[in-house]
């Protein structure tokens, strides 16, 4: 009885242990990532800080590293985004209206939907060579900022789809209910009552979809942005460069201040994506709590 | 009264009505027509991305044989005589995709079973957006990271070596790239599983730890296996990254300190020259996208197989 007993409490004590054991292990690979990102924070502000100034910020690319800038590179990339999100979220919003709020539950609507799952996981590069095919030669749109907009917005329309409707279903039945029980319509329903309550949840998805765009570089080097580009773009079919390109660019010379400008520029590019992450994380956590009481 | 009202009134509150209902019977048509021609752009774009893939695919197969392409060890399209293995670049991305998925897997999961099963929920809300944020950096600054810290600070000194590139350090980042993405699709699988099977084993007098290795994991298991497959076709999709730090040399090799060049750096490295359209080398390019296009797809469908399954089982 006392020896079973006993075992009893060794066996208890090696589980506890295990547990124990498993507890640490987590802290540390949670450390991995977090630890990860700190680091790399902390090198590229190491590396990069001291060339961070008006200058830089307003200044062409040069063969001196010392007087290279990123003026193309960011009027390119603002000329990018507006246009990316000029085609991508009204398609990406009305197809997401679509598939929640008007397609029957058939297999038509079950390809769709899987169809955009699948986009969501193709490599950005083949959306380049898509790109590259259809705009850029078929279209005959050149290398533009134009082409590369559009092949920008079929990349991140599986994006916007996809939280889109997660905020429509996220949409109380009950005022789909109300608005049908007043006389309206369905799309007045849809438009007047659903549309404006899923909005936070919806913005959060188009933020996250175009914060994804301005940071891809590989689907614009496969429809040739330009890597030398000493002109800011002033039409839809000018030729151009975003930041992403030209830090690759920069990140791809040997020479010490080429390096220093390509972490300058991961600064100016870093702070931008953290300003429209942390819009799109406040307003979820909105969102969330709104629809919790 | 109604009648009274619908006879006397007839000429005032009808027409309205009735052109009430009539504007709304044309607009209802037209917006759901939009509606349905904006889901079907996805369509169109997967009916576009096949098209353009296959049309420069059967072109660049009509000069190189099926056998050369899948069966020759060495890849060297600008030399003469060019030659067409893809072999090498199919071992690259391997390699890298390999090694990433072999340390990024388990980390990713074991973050996830710590966000579900064990962290309060104050760590949590400190995790999960800093989770969020590395999976938001774009892979160029990944791939400088690698390029200026991970090969020189820890693979060289580590392994004392000299190169510069070399499969390991980009490996390695790639798997920094898609803990994220294991960690948060594994923890929706883990939190869908339903509490009473956890109280069950509670009950039954497990620990917290038996209860997430013997009752948790193995019921999410196939959501579990989905975002692994994901992960593993993002990080053979991935491009920047590789293509700044695992060097530009197609290299048949199991050897991760050695440069080598995957799909995707062999196609940037091909649209950063000047190719003339219709050249066998600019056909290459989507004989590789296309290669690379079907190894993902097997993966993502797969991975969607398992996911719909498992939503069955718990939702």
């Amino acid at each position: 009885m006392i020896r079973s007993d006993q075992a009893l409490r060794r066996r208890l004590r090696a589980r506890r242990g295990a547990g124990l054991a498993f507890a640490v292990v987590c802290l540390a690979a949670a450390g991995v990532s977090i630890g990860a990102l700190s680091i790399l924070l902390l090198d590229v502000t190491l590396d990069g800080a001291g060339r961070l100034s008006w200058d830089f910020v307003n200044s062409f690319p040069s063969r001196k590293p010392e007087d290279a800038g990123i003026k193309a590179a960011l009027w390119g990339t603002i000329w990018m985004m507006v246009l990316t999100a000029a085609f991508a979220v009204p398609i990406g919003l009305g197809a997401a209206i679509y598939l929640e709020e008007y397609a029957p539950r058939n297999w038509f609507t079950r390809v769709i939907q899987v169809n955009i799952a699948n986009l969501a996981g193709v490599p950005s590069i083949v959306y380049g060579l898509l790109g590259l095919a259809l705009f850029v030669r078929a279209m005959d749109l050149n290398r533009s900022v134009l082409a590369g907009s559009l092949t920008m917005a079929l990349l991140v329309l599986p994006i916007i789809i996809i939280a889109a409707q997660e905020a429509l279903r996220a949409v109380p039945g009950s005022i789909r209910d109300a608005a049908y029980a007043l006389g309206a319509s369905r799309s007045q329903m849809v438009f007047y009552q659903v549309v404006p309550v899923a909005m936070p949840g919806m913005m959060t998805g188009i933020i996250l979809a175009l914060s994804r765009a301005i940071g891809e570089t590989a689907p614009l080097i496969m429809i040739g942005a330009l890597l030398f580009v000493p002109f800011t773009p002033s039409d839809p079919l000018d030729r151009f460069t975003v930041l992403p390109i030209q830090i690759f660019n920069w990140a791809s010379r040997p020479q010490a201040g080429f390096q220093e400008n390509a972490a300058a520029g991961i600064l100016v590019l870093l702070v931008v994506l953290l300003t429209m992450d942390s819009v799109a994380i406040v307003l979820r956590n909105r969102f969330q709590r709104t629809h919790k009481g | 009264m109604d009648r009274v009202n619908s006879m006397s009134g007839a000429s005032r509150i009808k027409p309205r009505g009735a052109l009430g209902t009539k504007r709304r019977d044309w607009r209802e048509p037209a917006v759901h027509g939009v509606l349905l021609l904006c889901a079907l752009v996805s369509i169109l774009t997967t009916f576009a991305i096949v098209a353009t893939l296959l049309e420069e695919t059967i072109a660049f197969f009509e000069e190189v044989s099926l056998a050369e392409f899948f069966g020759g060890t060495t890849w060297t399209p600008n030399f003469t005589p060019a030659s067409y293995g893809v072999l090498p670049l199919l071992a690259g991305t391997m390699l890298i995709a390999g090694l990433a998925a072999l340390f990024a897997l388990p980390i990713g999961l074991i973050t996830a079973v710590f966000l579900s099963e064990y962290a309060p929920a104050w760590l949590r809300s400190i995790l999960k957006p800093l989770l969020e944020v590395l999976a938001g950096i774009p892979t160029v600054v990944l791939g400088f990271f690698a390029l200026t810290f991970v090969s020189p600070e820890i693979v060289r000194p580590l392994f004392g070596t000299s190169q510069i590139f070399s499969a390991l350090s980009a490996s390695i980042v790639v798997g920094i790239m898609v803990i994220p993405l294991v960690s948060s699709l594994s923890e929706d699988a883990l939190t869908a599983v339903p509490r009473a099977l956890r109280d069950g084993a509670y009950a039954l007098g497990a620990t917290r730890f038996e209860v997430a290795r013997r009752v948790v994991v193995p019921a999410a298991l196939s959501g579990i296996v989905a975002s692994f497959l994901l992960a593993v076709s993002r990080a053979v999709g991935e491009t920047m990254i590789v293509a700044l730090a695992a060097g530009g040399t197609p290299n048949l090799t199991y050897d991760p300190l050695e440069a080598v060049q995957t799909m995707t750096a062999y196609i940037v490295q091909v649209s950063l020259g000047d190719t003339a359209q219709g050249s066998i080398e600019f056909r290459t390019i989507f004989a590789v996208g296309m290669t690379l296009f079907l190894m993902t797809l097997v993966m993502n469908v797969i991975s969607q197989y398992l996911l719909s399954k498992f939503r069955e089982v718990y939702e």
